[in-house]
């Protein structure tokens, strides 16, 4: 390979920025003192402390985590047993499932959040944890699936075979072969959905109940109002979660490479 | 020896493609038997059938004088080393080797045990906590055969086991197959398309052409005695020619009459014989009724391969005498190397 | 093994439940009237109808216009850093290849909220303007902080399938180009680009897609009277409450990003084969 010439790197140089200088002026005044975004006067972790005082804050975040914890659960059984029972039936019906399973990843969100809104209404369904759940399981389901779906289409399938000529029954041969071998795309496919679940906003907007609000949510609707110190702490604070959660996938993206 | 196994009127159709087409084969004690033949032949399926993994259309699976063919694998006293060796990659070597055992709750002392003698058999002593994904493809090999055979099953089936092997291993694991199949003393199922390994481990070749059995033998007979034109051209390289057999020790072929070592065919039977190009032997034109001219000659290292044409056909010859292309030569061979077969159908 | 495959039942009854009747129920919104009680369907075209009053028409238009605005910058922009990305070494193509992703992780929220802080009136790029004398210039609620966000936003989605495909492509061809004679000109029009169109129709529909459907970023950085498709739906599914016109919104939404895609695909294969 050739090195890159000035002009290429001044280029690379510029649009790095252009995606990185508003993230990191977001983290620059969390730490500052003056309570107008504008100029830098000292460090401070106030805002920091009234953001774990407010109760309201809290309570969105508890609400994330548990929504997020809830969905990707059922998800990661919904979505592993799908991608196991897919691989296994030769239906003409196939296609159209396999269709389906990326559809929720196609449609916009926007969509997504109005039909889901739409139809809980008309079941009467109680807008709140329950609806969400539900709502995060459409995006959570399909990564998961994905991810299963792709870890068994590269298993040998002589593997489950090899455990029934050794001895074993169906069933044992899926329990000690298949699903340690497709448990790190498991993993993955949930943390994945985990982040996502963490993230959303456009579809929770839709179907959150009146007085329920998640951490995205929150800080959508304080958004909305303008630039704050706290704003910018809390994003703070959302970022490194993230980050600690790519850590993590990458981690388990290793050992699943390792099991290959 | 007693029969171990039976396949009576075997078949087997996947959707409306018929794989066997009656499959009837006797499998002894003891015996290293070879399943040869090309891709898409049967022999892989006939092999699942063996181990359970497909069950048959039609015909019966006899183990022991028992039916066996709706039996699920894992009660069968049978064990398949895999094409790509199936090792259980989350698990080492010893727990790989041990798998079987642990499932029929043997004691882990005795497990243990058993796993470093199977090892110390395959020569992998002291690689009991090894990964298996970081072994060689000739080590990982060797882990797949210990852990079949510390089932101490009646029958081992391979499936193509070499196939993924470089040459050189591939060599020396098939001296090693052989030395631990009469070490164990167990019935080894082998299915391979490449005939150099078949004879040269088998006691018996079953060779296998579109779902049914073209020949069973012993390898020299097989080689020797091809019983009809695929078997001759699939295995060894070879003359084909049709000819008639005039009676018994006198075939007629070229516009020549020909003593032969075989009998047993109706008189004036319309025939093919089989002519192996190292048998031929090229002489001055009047030593010999076939005569040609020399077309061809390529050097193949021990030996020259030499094409001569006659007035009807063309000669592979084999042979490490040289003769230079354009020259007019004989085509000499004795009684006993002209092997004479029933003539098949369209081939 | 053919026991587990009725593990698939509960994955099959989340979709049909969860997926395929609440989207026919939709379509079923779009062409009734009125009361979202089954029992009075009344079927109509009027939802779409409402969609030619110029107000509305205008959305549709301006949607589209920015969201093609938005993948052709994002291209431009693109094409080259994905070109540079893949001409270094393999060990740097990563680390910028991370660091292009990185950000899709980050919350969308979060990253649009960033440039808010930068492009406000009173915000850091104004008062850096008024310390040189210059007067403040409007750049939030505007088109073109909108533009700017979209563009920032979904810039990775342009340059990951292409950096794929052009990471993809047998290095000996550009080569093989080279040593046939053509200059860097024709090297790079006849063969780089051509090979990559897979990656470049990838990139050209996610961004689209994205772009066109978005919500959150024209209503944070545009403001609440700034209208796009997203925003009109959302508009009348939660405040105004017409939810069969929403619905028929949605439809239209959906036709036109089916239909940009066939229409990628069709392109692609052509200029494939």
């Amino acid at each position: 390979m050739k090195k890159s010439t000035r002009f290429e790197k001044i280029y690379l140089g510029i649009v790095f920025l252009l995606m990185y200088l508003p993230v990191a002026v977001v983290i620059i005044f969390s730490f500052n003192e003056s309570k107008l975004p504008v100029r830098l006067t000292g460090f401070s972790l106030q805002w920091y402390q009234k953001l774990f005082a407010d109760r309201d804050m809290q309570e969105a975040l508890v609400n994330s985590l548990i929504l997020g914890a809830a969905s990707c659960a059922v998800s990661a059984v919904i979505g592993t047993m799908g991608a196991v029972g897919l691989s296994r039936i030769h239906w003409k019906t196939k296609g159209a499932l396999e269709y389906i399973s990326i559809l929720p990843l196609m449609i916009p969100e926007i969509i997504l959040g109005m039909v889901l809104m739409a139809f809980f209404y008309m079941l009467n369904l109680p807008f709140g944890m329950l609806t969400l759940l539900i709502g995060h399981t459409v995006f959570c389901i399909p990564y998961i699936l994905m991810e299963v779906k792709a870890r068994l289409v590269g298993m040998d399938p002589s593997l489950e075979e090899a455990a029934r000529d050794l001895g074993a029954t169906s069933l044992r041969a899926f329990f000690d072969i298949t699903l340690p071998l497709i448990m790190p795309a498991v993993a993955s496919g949930s943390l994945l959905a985990f982040a996502m679940s963490m993230d959303d906003v456009v579809i929770s907007i839709f179907i959150n109940g009146p007085r329920l609000s998640t951490l995205p949510i929150k800080v959508y609707t304080q958004i909305k109002t303008g630039v704050t110190p706290e704003i910018n702490a809390l994003c703070t604070i959302m970022l490194a979660f993230t980050v600690l959660l790519l850590l993590v996938y990458s981690l388990v993206r290793k050992l699943y490479r390792k099991l290959r | 020896m007693n029969k171990l196994i039976e396949l009576k009127n075997l078949t087997k159709n996947f959707d409306d493609q018929q794989v066997l087409r009656g499959i009837n084969l006797d499998i002894y004690e003891n015996e290293f038997l070879t399943l040869l033949g090309p891709s898409g032949c049967g022999k892989t399926t006939t092999l699942r059938i063996i181990a359970g993994f497909e069950e048959p259309s039609g015909g019966e699976v006899l183990f022991n004088g028992i039916e066996i063919s709706k039996l699920p694998p894992y009660k069968r006293e049978v064990n398949t080393v895999f094409q790509k060796y199936a090792l259980f990659p989350h698990l080492n070597v010893a727990d790989n080797i041990g798998f079987g055992l642990n499932l029929k709750k043997v004691d882990k002392t005795v497990i243990s045990q058993k796993v470093s003698k199977m090892l110390k058999m395959v020569g992998l002593e002291g690689f009991e906590k090894r990964d298996v994904t970081l072994l060689s493809g000739g080590q990982q090999q060797r882990v797949a055969i210990a852990r079949a055979l510390v089932n101490e099953p009646k029958i081992l089936l391979l499936d193509e086991p070499l196939g993924a092997l470089d040459a050189k291993i591939r060599k020396q694991m098939q001296i090693e197959l052989k030395k631990i199949q009469q070490e164990v003393g167990i019935t080894f199922i082998y299915v391979t398309h490449d005939q150099e390994e078949a004879l040269s481990m088998s006691d018996t070749v079953v060779v296998m052409n579109n779902g049914e059995i073209q020949q069973i033998g012993a390898p020299t007979d097989i080689y020797n005695e091809p019983e009809n034109r695929f078997v001759a051209s699939f295995i060894g390289e070879s003359n084909i020619i049709e000819g008639i057999m005039i009676k018994d020790f006198l075939v007629q072929f070229d516009g020549f009459e020909f003593e032969c070592v075989d009998k047993g065919f109706e008189d004036n039977e319309e025939i093919e014989v089989v002519l192996r190009p190292e048998d031929l032997d090229i002489v001055e034109p009047s030593q010999a009724k076939l005569n040609g001219v020399v077309r061809n000659v390529t050097f193949k290292g021990v030996h020259y391969e030499i094409l001569v044409e006659t007035e009807l056909r063309t000669y592979k010859v084999q042979t490490t005498d040289y003769a230079e292309v354009g020259r007019q030569v004989g085509l000499k061979f004795g009684p006993e190397d002209i092997h004479v077969m029933y003539r098949m159908g369209a081939y | 093994m053919k026991q587990f495959k009725r593990l698939i039942i509960p994955y099959f009854i989340w979709a049909i439940i969860i997926l395929v009747i609440p989207l026919f129920l939709i379509a079923l919104y779009a062409f009734t009237t009125e009361g979202n009680e089954v029992m009075t369907l009344s079927f109509t075209w009027g939802n779409f109808a409402k969609f030619l009053e110029a107000t509305y028409l205008n959305v549709i238009l301006k949607s589209f216009w920015l969201g093609l605005l938005t993948t052709f910058i994002c291209l431009v922009l693109g094409y080259p850093l994905a070109l540079i990305i893949a001409r270094c070494s393999e060990k740097m193509q990563g680390l910028l290849i991370m660091l292009v992703t990185i950000p899709m992780w980050i919350n969308m929220l979060l990253r649009t909220y960033a440039w808010m802080n930068l492009l406000s009136d009173n915000g850091i790029i104004n008062n850096l303007l008024a310390k040189i004398g210059l007067g403040p210039i409007n750049m939030m609620y505007t088109d073109f902080s909108v533009m700017l966000g979209l563009i920032c936003n979904f810039m990775p989605f342009m340059i990951i399938p292409i950096h794929t495909s052009l990471n993809k492509m047998d290095k000996s061809l550009i080569e093989a180009a080279y040593d046939l004679g053509a200059n860097r000109f024709q090297t790079f029009w006849k063969v780089i680009w051509k090979l990559s169109l897979p990656g470049v129709v990838n990139g050209i529909m996610m961004v689209f897609l994205l772009a066109i459907s978005s919500f959150v970023i024209p209503k944070l950085l545009g403001g609440g009277q700034y209208m796009l498709i997203g925003n009109l739906i959302e508009s009348q599914f939660i405040s105004v409450g017409d939810w069969n016109f929403g619905s028929a919104i949605s439809m239209i939404l959906a036709v036109i990003i089916l239909l940009s895609m066939s229409l990628m695909k069709r392109m692609d294969k052509e200029k494939g084969e």
